[in-house]
């Protein structure tokens, strides 16, 4: 019996009796982080990081919700399960399993470079690694966050010489917190739409320092967004809410953007490459630091990436899940699911 | 390069006609006359001769990042164009090049272009090493070709018109015909005075409304003038001051892409302006003629330089349908019959068999015109053109006086059986759809179609496709046959590289029939029909 099967509620620990980021209302399950397509509803337990709880009840109301720190080992039917750090979004792990000696370890997302907020990402060594690959082509390349902030600080700096304002587009969870770094360098006139607001008061009651934020209501004039900077998560782009911003520009942050047809079709004024997952050589680094003789692939590019680690002496095998496959990212990509 | 990276980037992320026009008109402001001269050449097509195949560029690359070919076509699929996929594998991560200004890497690479293949390799391999990722893709782009900015030649020339004091006719003027940027000084390509009258001028074109009304309507049948419809390049013809000047509907300068009309410099007297079709003619004896596909035309239009083997694969003829301009004289306010007899003079005095007059339809009645109408296909026209006979030449497209009636497509309803990602704008969306009629309890692909569709159904049907993927090929995914639509299309023909025995002229979607379910469309057998009965 495998440590962990790919089962149609998602991935199973059937020694364990519990489940990993399970698209299905089970009994226990594990989660890696609080985006809507890894933490389902309707589970009966949840085990999670001590961060990701506030943001969980946010998304999924009150449930029996047990966290643990990173590092922190629990044993849930003699199998030990521990997480770490997975650099991806605030409280982002990746989980470890172990049971009789054998070790695996599932990403969920990740990435490489440390953000600032989301914890500096933990090679962990396994056996067996099951890695997503959102971004598992050489294609993707990212350059350091800094010089992507510096890139829309002169863009927000651009605007306000001609009196626009500057809408920028990012998640709700992750990419908004993420940029407010750079923002917050740049100007204290900070407006948000009422999802990131919400997100953002959650974070605050869970003790967050964060910037002050004003959330843009109907009552918002357009005076007030002046020469602001407002955040709105990709779902707000192009709908009658972005009317309020009479002359504006609007920047989306993305790992899409990488590819230049990408930012035409979604008709941005710029586009800034900044991902939370790893880019193709941060997959591959990430892979090899785990040592793992045998690596799983879900969620993107599951084939490209898993054949090109075959040819490189790493035995991979693909994974279909119901938050990973090639067709799921490219929704992302519109917009319409957490990237 | 930096400059110029710069603004195919700002031409490629703006959307707003205005901000692409203040970046061309803000970079000819700064620009080396040298840098412009070749700007302008590659902006109106006149790419330098590829000094390099896209092949070799594909093979230099993964060489020299060591990198399968399979997962260079993956990279390849995903992006949708070579020069951008090469630069982003490539990928630098300096940010500050060696910079050469843009005319040198042109000049180099026109330089190269004899030279043996190590040459050029280590040239280009040289030029990747020393440059950044956005200019690496515009140095590819030179190579390769195909800047998709949407930057029209017309939106050029008023960026130029801006800068320079000139009016965008003049300069329309000037930048065609053959000039090689090469040896062309940008002073002598624009800074001159330019105060002589622009001879080239087209007159404005009247276009007709599509017939909506019934025919009844129109009133008494003798008031009327009826034309076939053909199916080509509504173009003028001008000789003024001993030159000879093309124009299309697009008010693009085509003199150039037609070099059989250069005759009728000669046959034509000064003063003259003659509106009509551009299209391919099959001469045949007694000076009768048979209009061919629009898609022969095509072929022609794309190139720069036409060879002598698609001149006679698709010869270029001009079917006048009305004069203009009589011996320097504007007549376009005298009543289309007097016109049309003024017409049918000059084409006989030009006596050639390229110069053909749009022949009249006649007819006692509307009912009869009704019946020839449906025969337009017969006569490979489109349609039929309705003219007032006491109608004047107006401006732009108005109502009243000429009317266009097309026939009808024919259709044929198919089921989807392979999608495809699109390329450029679309590079993330299935967009691209093969469609299979039934032949028995098969199903047999017989066209692929792009348009047709809006944004919001391709984003449903492409849902639709990542849902229901059965396999892949590449980047072909075979889908589930569900999804039904009425394929309209022009013209049929016997085609024995189609595994359905039909090849299909402009085949597009009409409309998505989700009120059909697969087993409800039209077969095999169908398609045939209508090859036994418009294939000719
Ligand atoms: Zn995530
Ligand atoms: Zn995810």
């Amino acid at each position: 019996m495998a440590l962990i099967e790919f089962s149609d509620k998602g991935l199973y620990c059937p020694i364990g009796n519990f489940f990993i980021d399970p698209w299905k209302p089970v009994d226990n399950a594990v989660i890696t982080h609080a985006h809507s397509d890894h933490a389902r509803w309707g589970s009966k337990n949840y085990l999670c990081h001590t961060q990701t709880k506030p943001l969980l009840q946010l998304r999924l109301g009150n449930n029996n919700y047990q966290t643990v720190d990173w590092n922190e080992s629990v044993y849930i039917n003699q199998v030990k399960v521990s997480l770490h750090p997975a650099g991806h979004i605030i409280g982002s792990s990746q989980i470890r399993v172990e049971y009789n000696g054998e070790v695996w370890v599932v990403s969920g997302d990740y990435k490489l470079e440390n953000d600032g907020i989301s914890g500096e990402f933990e090679p962990v060594k396994c056996h067996t690694f099951i890695t997503e690959s959102t971004f598992g082509l050489p294609i993707y390349k990212w350059k350091p966050q800094q010089e992507i902030f510096q890139q829309i600080q002169q863009w927000i700096l651009n605007n306000q010489s001609q009196n626009k304002c500057s809408v920028l587009i990012a998640y709700s969870l992750g990419k908004a917190q993420r940029v407010l770094q750079a923002v917050t360098k740049v100007t204290d006139n900070i407006w948000v739409h009422g999802a990131i607001y919400n997100t953002y008061e959650t974070l605050i009651n869970a003790g967050w320092q964060l910037p002050l934020l004003k959330r843009v209501t109907p009552e918002t004039t357009k005076e007030a967004l002046h020469n602001a900077v407002v955040i709105a998560p990709p779902s707000a782009d192009g709908t009658p809410w972005m009317k309020k911003f009479y002359t504006y520009s609007v920047g989306v942050c993305s790992g899409w953007m990488q590819v230049r047809g990408n930012a035409r079709r979604r008709n941005v004024d710029a586009g800034f490459v900044l991902s939370d997952h790893a880019d193709w050589n941060g997959l591959l680094q990430a892979v090899k630091a785990t040592e793992a003789n045998k690596v799983f692939v879900t969620h993107g590019f599951q084939s490209a990436f898993a054949r090109h680690l075959n040819e490189h002496g790493i035995e991979a095998a693909e994974v279909k899940t119901a938050f990973g496959d090639e067709e799921d990212v490219q929704e992302n990509n519109s917009g319409s699911t957490n990237e | 390069m930096k400059a110029f990276a710069n603004l195919i980037n700002q031409l490629n992320s703006s959307t707003k006609t205005s901000d692409k026009l203040k970046a061309l008109s803000d970079y000819f402001a700064v620009a080396t006359d040298k840098d412009k001269v070749w700007v302008i050449a590659l902006f109106s097509g006149r790419r330098p001769k590829r000094a390099v195949t896209a092949t070799q560029l594909k093979t230099w690359c993964m060489e020299s990042i060591n990198m399968q070919p399979w997962l260079f076509e993956e990279c390849y699929n995903t992006v949708g164009d070579l020069a951008e996929t090469i630069a982003l594998l490539l990928s630098n991560q300096h940010n500050s090049s060696q910079n050469f200004p843009l005319h040198h890497y042109i000049e180099t690479l026109i330089s190269i272009e004899k030279e043996s293949e190590a040459v050029k390799k280590n040239y280009i391999l040289q030029s990747w090493q020393q440059l950044t990722q956005d200019e690496i893709f515009v140095f590819n782009k030179l190579i390769t070709g195909g800047f998709r900015i949407g930057v029209s030649q017309k939106l050029m020339v008023n960026a130029l018109a801006k800068t320079t004091q000139l009016s965008s006719s003049v300069i329309t003027h000037r930048i065609s015909g053959q000039w090689n940027a090469a040896n062309t000084s940008f002073h002598h390509l624009l800074s001159e005075e330019a105060n002589s009258i622009d001879a080239s001028k087209p007159y404005p074109f009247y276009l007709a409304y599509a017939l909506d009304g019934a025919l009844k309507d129109l009133g008494n049948e003798n008031e009327w003038q009826a034309e076939w419809k053909w199916d080509g390049i509504r173009g003028q013809i001008i000789k003024r001051s001993n030159e000879l000047f093309v124009w299309s509907r697009g008010e693009e300068l085509m003199t150039d892409k037609f070099p059989e009309y250069q005759i009728f410099s000669n046959l034509l007297h000064n003063g003259t302006v003659l509106d009509g079709e551009i299209i391919c003619l099959q001469l045949n004896t007694g000076n009768t003629f048979k209009p061919l596909p629009f898609a022969l035309l095509q072929t022609r239009i794309g190139r720069k330089n036409i060879s002598k083997k698609e001149l006679s694969n698709s010869p270029v003829g001009f079917i006048a349908y009305d004069v203009l301009e009589y011996d320097g004289e504007d007549i376009r306010n005298k009543p289309l019959t007097e016109r049309r007899y003024l017409l049918e003079q000059i084409i006989q005095a030009v006596h050639h068999p390229s110069l053909q007059l749009s022949p009249l339809i006649h007819f006692n009645n509307w009912h009869e015109l009704a019946q020839q109408q449906q025969n337009a296909r017969a006569f490979d026209a489109e349609g039929i053109m309705l003219k007032r006979k006491n109608s004047v030449y107006q401006v732009g497209r108005k109502t009243g006086d000429w009317w266009k009636w097309k026939v009808a497509p024919l259709t044929i309803d198919a089921v989807m059986i392979y999608a495809q990602k699109g390329h450029g704008r679309r590079s993330n969306l299935y967009t691209d759809y093969t469609f299979a009629v039934k032949d028995g309890d098969k199903l047999v692909p017989f066209t692929k179609a792009y348009s047709g569709l809006t944004d919001k159904e391709f984003a449903q049907v492409d849902a639709f496709v990542k849902k229901n993927a059965l396999e892949k090929f590449g980047p072909v995914r075979t889908v589930k046959p569900e999804l039904v639509f009425e394929i309209a299309f022009e013209g049929i023909a016997a085609s024995n590289r189609h595994k359905s025995g039909v090849a299909l002229r402009f085949p597009r979607i009409l409309r998505w029939r989700q009120d059909k379910k697969a087993d409800e469309i039209n077969t095999l057998e169908d398609l045939k029909q209508l090859l036994e009965q418009y294939g000719k």
